[in-house]
């Protein structure tokens, strides 16, 4: 029983998307659009009540496999923000499906609670199980618009290789259980200093990590990512690039730091090289881009990659820079995509050309799509520039023990100039882009205002009084052992 | 109204409520804009005549914690070195926001995007903490990015856009990586200056590690002032911006990454600055030289002007590389002079293309007797430009090639030639080609600035200009002290092996000028 109040909040969401499945058994089609709002209410007191919760001390579940700690609690937090705005884009997107609204959300939600899981799991299974839920709700998710042939494509592709991922990761599982007998994190890494040199284990953890960054986007396991992006729904790319992205983060920590912390610190140069790549890969194949969820894609690559600098300090500073950045990256992507699908709402593009003239036909949005952009690209005073300041100022302190980390800070500010050059591609075409013809002005409904609002400060707040949100972070950060 | 807090927000929360008014007060956008900066400006003038020259530490201080967690704080004060540019920065400002008349279309985003720009310069001139100083210093790169690329002109404005918004990120950046190093060597958790500082006087860096910092911090803040090689951004940037983005960032912005070496990396790396002083010293030279020689073959005026305004930049470099009180000192006289100077040109540069359409030499001339008012201001600012006494240029040049003689005396003699010859050719004539000779037919309706209200940009600016070009004492008076104290660590660590090496001989062929006894301390 106890074991059913730990896990109150993931059972609150899965019980709201059943409840959403058995609605549409009385809901009327005309009232559909009510139930995508019940989601967005139900998960904002879900969101609320998480603030209720106490750690002292950290809770666990069904044996320990299962754990509400700080860290956990961050990433549950961030992710039922996530599909709550999430929630918001799909109601805007909804005219575009055919049918099926209702399985939408209980599918976000499904996913939800996949990614909540995973921010717990102390246990392989645990991990496997969550991620397949996640990759299972998503294969449905990408491909919602069925009878487009790129979103078929789309799911298509995400199939095989999430497959593929799902593949390497119990293979990988189960190569680190035939060494050491155990999958339970805590266990395992007591146990490993024995297995030190077992090429078993650190092969076994090599197919985790491989399958891990599938879901992170990193190089080399990134080759899906803008077609799947491009190919989906927005709210699905959306979620796909805030939730799933930060699922593979808390799972990587997880894994890298209290699953095989013996491992990682003897990892050598492998992270850095692999951010760099990750930075390197995602900001240079951003730049000829035309459409925006392409654009988002590269962006995402290259956002896993700045993530992957602050992993690789293995600090605390360099976590706690980590989960800020999550934080601010979640607002300002959510914002691009909202602000995208106001604008195109029953259009079939998304050519960033398509944005021209967005200043003069909604002034309010296009001012919202730059400072979204302008958070990615890491402008000061706003939110990304606060995370990529922690992020390089991480690397540089870790940089006198590990002279590397050097070179990855001037890898990452290098990175972080490209970048600059493909967000403000978005504030040109809204500025004084060839404005398009026959386009009218955009409304914008009640929940999607307070959504905007929501983003914007959160963009804005994060960056200039980023404290309370640090404090979590770094607090969230103090649990791994590095 | 001599508060620091309330010159800088001024503008920004007049930026704040215009986004917020809705889209048809058209009339109200411009008086606001006038109104903030109208008050910026009288709070600076207040706070450079209320300033206490040569008193200790910083006046009109303002603290209050903000990032506790990271040792960011918002301190702004000023002192000597910071009170002369924060009054040109609010002056520059308003002319900025005078001129914008020519401005029609869209009113509401162009002054929303002028005044977040006008608060960050200020901003950044008077911030004590190095953090706030990064932040008000890039609040106005998406300001001139927007700007260059709605309001801008000429066909590869797109171009001049990425280009300077690029360039500038990456200067900034390094010039980030710089200061997160100064952070993190110093250990002492704060960004806060002065107490950065007084951490490292007691325990000073290890040489090389001052050495990579003052590299950082030279080539970050070198690109943002357009170092040569690291300038090509500026000319086009420039040709391509609106007057008002031209003004404010020729004028001002520009002078953040001089004021940033002045105020954070002589004083806190000087060992690090005894290092890099040579290849500044050169790399000075190639301002003066080779873009004084680019400025000669441009025959668009605000190429001219902008390869101009690179070359000037030289000047300033150089007594940076002097590390000499008297050198320093010319290069913040400098560096408000050519503000003024250059917001100036720009701002005559941009009537004429706005009456005119052209600013191509080849197509303009014989303009003096259709344009009285702005010929005279423009042949003025041209003299300025060549250096001649009585506009505050002269003094802030002289004193940077006085200050660099001991130390490198090769380049004084050649940038001396630059600043002499090159700078006169290129002015004079221009000012021949554009004023002079037979007036084409099609402008001879051109207007004249008419009015108190269009001439009162002109009029203030130029006035500055001669007010400080006549009485200099006004600035390095309140310079000099100031300059003492944060080139003195340097400057120590230059004279002791000068010092031992240095034969008596080079000292007696080399007077110091009579008022700057610090040189041969």
């Amino acid at each position: 029983m106890s074991d059913l109040v730990v896990i109150g909040l993931e059972l609150a969401v899965v019980l709201t998307g059943m409840g959403v499945l058995l609605a549409e058994l009385w809901v009327s089609p005309a009232q559909r659009r009510r139930l995508g709002q019940g989601v967005a209410l139900a998960l904002g007191l879900v969101l609320l009540a998480s603030f209720a919760i106490t750690l002292e001390p950290s809770r666990t579940a069904f044996g320990g496999m299962y754990v509400l700690d700080e860290l956990a609690l961050f990433f549950k937090r961030l992710f039922l923000l996530a599909a709550l705005l999430v929630t918001v884009i799909a109601l805007e997107f909804a005219d575009r499906f055919e049918a099926g609204h209702s399985e939408y959300h209980a599918l976000t939600l499904f996913a939800l609670a996949g990614m909540m899981f995973a921010a717990s799991a102390q246990h392989f299974a645990l991990l496997f199980v969550a991620v397949e839920l996640v990759t299972v709700a998503f294969y449905v998710l990408v491909s919602f618009t069925r009878r487009r042939v790129t979103a078929l494509e789309a799911g298509v592709k995400y199939l095989i290789l999430g497959a593929l991922a799902s593949a390497f990761l119990v293979f990988g599982i189960a190569l680190v259980y035939a060494a050491t007998g155990t999958l339970a994190f805590e266990a395992l890494a007591g146990r490993l200093e024995t297995f030190t040199g077992n090429r078993l284990v650190v092969a076994g953890l090599l197919l985790v990590g491989a399958g891990l960054g599938f879901k992170l986007a990193v190089v080399p396991f990134q080759i899906w990512v803008p077609d799947v992006y491009q190919g989906a729904p927005f709210p699905t790319t959306a979620f796909l690039s805030v939730g799933s992205k930060a699922a593979g983060v808390v799972l990587l920590l997880r894994v890298l730091f209290e699953a095989a912390p013996e491992l990682t610190a003897r990892s050598g140069p492998l992270l850095p090289l692999l951010a760099g790549l990750t930075m390197g890969y995602g900001v240079l194949g951003a730049i000829p881009q035309r459409s925006l969820r392409r654009l988002m894609g590269y962006s995402s690559i290259a956002n896993a990659g700045f993530l992957l600098v602050g992993v690789a300090t293995r600090t605390g500073e360099g976590i706690g820079a980590v989960l800020f950045y999550l934080a601010g990256y979640v607002f300002a992507v959510l914002l691009v995509f909202l602000v995208a699908t106001l604008v195109w709402r029953g259009a079939e593009t998304d050519e960033i050309p398509a944005l021209g003239g967005l200043s003069r036909r909604a002034p309010g949005l296009a001012a919202a799509l730059t400072l979204g952009a302008a958070s990615l690209a890491g402008i000061p005073p706003l939110a990304g520039f606060m995370g990529k300041f922690l992020l390089i100022r991480a690397a540089i302190q870790g940089g006198a023990e590990n002279p590397t980390l050097y070179w990855l800070a001037a890898i990452t500010l290098v990175a972080a100039v490209v970048a600059i050059y493909y967000y403000f591609g978005l504030v040109r075409a809204v500025y004084w882009g060839e404005e398009v013809t026959g386009a009218g002005s955009v409304p914008v409904s009640r929940p999607a205002r307070l959504a905007l609002v929501v983003c914007a400060g959160g963009v804005v707040g994060l960056g200039l009084f980023p404290g309370l949100v640090l404090g979590w972070a770094r607090q969230a950060a103090t649990g791994l052992s590095f | 109204m001599a508060n620091l807090t309330f010159i800088v927000f001024c503008p920004l929360v007049a930026a704040l409520v215009i986004a917020l008014l809705p889209r048809t007060f058209n009339v109200l956008f411009r008086l606001l804009a006038l109104g903030a900066t109208f008050l910026s400006l009288v709070g600076a003038v207040r706070v450079f005549l209320a300033l206490e020259p040569g008193a200790a530490g910083l006046q009109f201080e303002h603290r209050v914690p903000w990032i506790a967690a990271l040792g960011i704080g918002y301190h702004v004060g000023v002192d000597g070195l910071n009170a002369g540019l924060l009054l040109m920065g609010a002056l520059v400002a308003f002319a900025a926001v005078c001129v914008s008349r020519e401005i029609t279309e869209r009113q509401q985003v162009y002054y929303v995007l002028l005044l977040l720009m006008a608060g960050g310069i200020l901003g950044a001139f008077v911030s004590f903490d190095l953090f706030l100083l990064y932040v008000f210093h890039e609040l106005a790169l998406v300001p001139t990015f927007i700007l260059i690329g709605l309001w801008g002109r000429g066909e590869d404005r797109n171009f001049a856009t990425f280009q300077i918004t690029l360039y500038l990120s990456l200067g900034a950046l390094i010039a980030l990586a710089g200061l997160i190093a100064l952070y993190v060597q110093a250990g002492a958790d704060t960004f806060n200056l002065p107490e950065l500082t007084r951490r490292l006087a007691a325990q000073p860096l290890a040489a090389s590690a001052q050495s990579v910092i003052f590299g950082l911090l030279l080539f970050g803040f070198g690109v943002l002032v357009s170092l040569w090689p690291f300038h090509t951004w500026a000319p086009t940037g420039y040709a391509a911006a609106p007057t008002a983005a031209a003004m404010l960032h020729a004028g001002v912005l520009k002078k953040f990454g001089l004021y940033g070496l002045i105020r954070v990396a002589l004083p806190l790396l000087p060992e690090g600055a005894r290092d890099w002083a040579n290849v500044l010293a050169w790399l000075a030279l190639g301002n003066i030289l080779y873009c004084g020689l680019v400025a000669m073959r441009q025959r668009d005026l605000n190429l001219l002007i902008g390869n101009s305004s690179v070359a000037h930049m030289g000047f300033a470099f150089l007594g940076i590389a002097s590390l000499s009180v008297v050198g320093v000192t010319g290069t913040v006289v400098v560096m408000i002079a050519h503000g003024l100077l250059a917001a100036l040109s720009f701002a005559v540069s941009g009537y004429l293309h706005q009456h005119l359409r052209t600013v191509n030499l080849d197509q303009l001339g014989g303009l003096l007797r259709t344009l009285p008012f702005l010929g005279g201001v423009m042949v003025m600012a041209m003299f300025a430009g060549c250096g001649l006494p009585g506009f505050a240029n002269f003094p802030g040049e002289v004193l940077t090639l006085f200050g660099a003689w001991p130390s490198h005396p090769t380049v004084v003699v050649l940038a001396a030639w630059g600043a002499l010859v090159i700078a006169a050719v290129y002015m004079l004539r221009a000012a021949r080609a554009l004023w002079h000779g037979p007036l084409p037919e099609r402008w001879r309706e051109a207007r004249d600035a008419r009015g108190a209200w269009v001439r009162l940009p002109f009029a203030l600016l130029l006035g500055a200009l001669v007010i400080f070009g006549c009485a200099p004492r006004l600035l390095t008076d309140q310079i000099r002290p100031v300059v003492a104290r944060l080139v003195k660590p340097a400057s120590k660590a230059v004279a002791a092996p000068a010092l031992a090496v240095a034969t008596p001989a080079i000292r007696s062929t080399a007077p110091p000028p009579a008022s700057q006894p610090e040189v041969t301390q």
